[in-house]
């Protein structure tokens, strides 16, 4: 039985990665590679390690790759085939084949005795949260303390690195207030978040459009003498440039 | 299954990951597939731990993936305010640090 299970989750897993480095498109590699810890998770099951397991499934599989297909979505699919120059495509297959024929043989060649045995003996509870948790509040409370610092350091430089960069474009200083003051409605955060060229854009364009419609309207205005028409009519179609040139830019940045 | 077949895995997944990293150009691609090798190098750790019947290995890959996890975070990060640059998302192209 878990010889059965063994050969279906290290093939799963085998493919899997394959898969990851084969797909083209950057989504359905970070779907293999879920696909690859969640098998690679099976073997862990398999070698009683219960704890890891169920680590790797719930923060790998689980967070790390909600983080990747965020990102993947933010970026959106690249245009991005093949390695660069002709020698490097052969030389870099033909390097991590060699890399696996000299692990194999360091690992299945090394004449450790237990290579060909099942392992050790077992032990009750080898490998439950309970001994994990002992051993780390117990004999490696150091590594411990250091990881946690570690993954500090990352969220922190995550944020640093990831904030959003105010004043990428020069502008004067009226145009700057202008860009400020006269924000369209209900753009405002979005607008923030992308910083100040994009919503220097949007305004150029639908001030472009408000005086045109205002031209208009003063043409308009001697057949009806009706004001709120008009202010209405200028107000309804200033906001579809603002989704004109947001569906553009979202296209852009694709 | 003898501890032999586990670690001969480890080894092709790892070098599947090489092969990855060296031939892939998107820097989304190539980060997927150092998570590739480190898990391999868990699988390997694990798997030792069992043969050796000491839990330390097993330690050893949690720490393994906490900093699989920084390398990560971090790497997206790099990612997403390149991708608000607008620099192209390739590393042939991304090839000066000066900004």
């Amino acid at each position: 039985m878990s010889q059965v299970l063994f050969f279906i989750a290290a093939i799963g897993a085998l493919v899997a990665a394959g898969a990851v480095v084969l797909l083209r498109n950057a989504f359905y590699s970070v779907l293999a590679l879920v696909a690859h810890l969640v098998c690679l998770a099976v073997l862990f099951l398999l070698l009683r390690a219960e704890f890891v397991a169920a680590a790797q499934v719930v923060i790998y599989a689980g967070a790390v790759m909600v983080l990747y297909v965020f990102v993947v979505a933010y970026i959106g699919d690249t245009d991005e085939v093949t390695a660069g120059s002709g020698v490097l495509r052969i030389l870099g297959p033909l390097f991590a084949l060699a890399l696996t024929v000299e692990l194999l043989i360091a690992l299945l060649g090394s004449g450790l005795s237990g290579i060909t045995g099942k392992g050790a003996a077992y032990r009750t509870g080898f490998g439950t949260p309970a001994h994990i948790g002992r051993l780390f509040l117990v004999n490696y409370l150091f590594p411990f303390e250091v990881a946690s610092l570690l993954l500090l350091v990352a969220a922190v430089g995550a944020v640093v690195l990831a904030r959003r960069r105010r004043g990428t474009l020069d502008l004067s200083p009226e145009m700057e207030a202008f860009a400020t003051e006269l924000r369209p409605e209900f753009t405002g955060t979005t607008a923030e978040g992308v910083g100040i060229r994009r919503v220097y854009r949007q305004l150029e364009a639908a001030n472009a459009r408000v005086k045109r419609i205002s031209e208009s309207g003063g043409v308009d205005e001697p057949d009806d003498a009706e004001q709120p028409a008009p202010t209405g009519v200028t107000a309804g179609t200033a906001t579809p440039p603002d989704v004109a040139a947001d569906t553009h830019d979202a296209e852009e940045e694709r | 299954m003898s501890i032999g077949w586990y670690l001969a895995v480890s080894a092709i997944i790892f070098g599947i990951g090489t092969a990855g990293v060296l031939t892939r150009r998107n820097p989304l691609v190539i980060l997927l597939c150092l998570e590739l090798m480190l898990n391999a190098g868990n699988l390997a750790l694990v798997a030792f731990s069992r043969m050796y019947g000491n839990e330390a290995g097993q330690i050893f890959a949690l720490i393994v993936m906490v900093v699989a996890a920084c390398e990560v975070t971090v790497g997206l990060g790099l990612l997403v305010a390149i991708s608000r640059r607008k620099l192209p998302i390739d590393v042939d192209k991304l090839r000066e640090l000066n900004g």
